[in-house]
């Protein structure tokens, strides 16, 4: 056994137990605590694959602000794990659903086997790997200059997502204009007030 | 050393598992979650092939997908907030006025 396989091994199931143990919670709060020991599970995996830039943000964007965002719904929504989510659905739609994404599963498989032609290729932190491979000196080079139009076009879709969530999640739909508006901004200050 | 296939294969259970849970969970939270997952999967295949490839195009693509998953979440977890605000669940069976 050498250590590259360890870490692998031990990684590999923790990202699959924590994903497998994310979808059957009933309480949503270990489900996005799962989800978050999957994620860390996965960083690890990327940095053997020497993407050490990728797996920091990976913890950082993902478990640090996404699942987070996920937390504060919860939160706001004061959901528990006691949430009437109506009866369990009947054995033949189980069976069909868990047949239907082990059958995903067989297929991508055999796609990732039998497409690549790369099986002798072997990877690992203890392989050399080259002079600063997945440094952020290089991805920022790629992203400046051959994605530099998709780079500067995730801007308008950040901008885009921000004030879609504001609009969408807004309290009154706008019928007219800055009277809604102005009556929106008076009852925020009303509830701050008290 | 472990082979490439390996990291694939992980990746290809994860995928399943996201379908799963979309499937199976009646939790809206829980299926946007599976969604993450789902995005985190390829995610990882675009980083195993990158290394094996030896290029870095792949890290910089992951980078632009983590972007659109974070804007992705904010607009649906936005959703998910006025659908509660509308019937006071996150059933997803409850939400069903579009439904055939």
């Amino acid at each position: 056994m050498n250590l590259d396989l360890i870490i692998f091994v031990v990684s590999a199931i923790v990202a699959i137990f924590g994903a497998s143990m994310m979808i059957f919670q009933r309480n949503p709060i270990a489900s996005v605590l799962f989800l978050i020991l999957s994620l860390v599970a996965q960083a690890v995996l990327y940095i053997q694959l020497s993407a050490l830039f990728m797996g920091a943000m990976l913890i950082i964007v993902y478990s640090g602000a996404i699942l987070v965002l996920f937390l504060f719904v919860i939160m706001m929504l004061n959901l528990r794990a006691g949430e009437d989510l109506g009866a369990p659905s009947s054995p033949i739609s189980k069976t069909v659903k868990y047949s239907i994404s082990f059958l995903m599963f067989v297929e991508l498989a055999f796609i990732f086997r039998g497409g690549t032609g790369l099986d002798s290729a072997a990877v690992g932190i203890m392989n050399t790997s080259p002079d600063n491979f997945g440094s952020i000196e290089q991805i920022a080079e790629l992203l400046f200059t051959r994605y530099l139009y998709p780079f500067e076009l995730t801007s308008i879709l950040l901008l885009a997502a921000i004030v879609g969530a504001v609009i969408i999640a807004r309290r009154d739909s706008v019928e007219d204009g800055s009277a809604v508006i102005e009556s929106n901004e008076q009852q925020a200050i009303d509830e701050v007030q008290n | 050393m472990v082979p490439i296939s390996a990291y694939l294969i992980v990746a290809v259970a994860l995928f399943g598992i996201g379908v799963l849970g979309v499937m199976i969970s009646r939790n809206i939270i829980i299926i946007m979650m599976s969604v993450e997952l789902m995005l985190n999967s390829a995610n990882l295949v675009l980083i195993a092939f990158s290394r094996v490839l030896n290029v870095v195009d792949g890290h910089a693509i992951v980078f632009l997908v983590l972007t659109v998953a974070a804007a992705e979440a904010a607009v649906g977890l936005a959703m998910v907030i006025l659908l509660y605000r509308n019937r006071e669940t996150i059933n997803i069976d409850r939400f069903n006025i579009l439904k055939w």
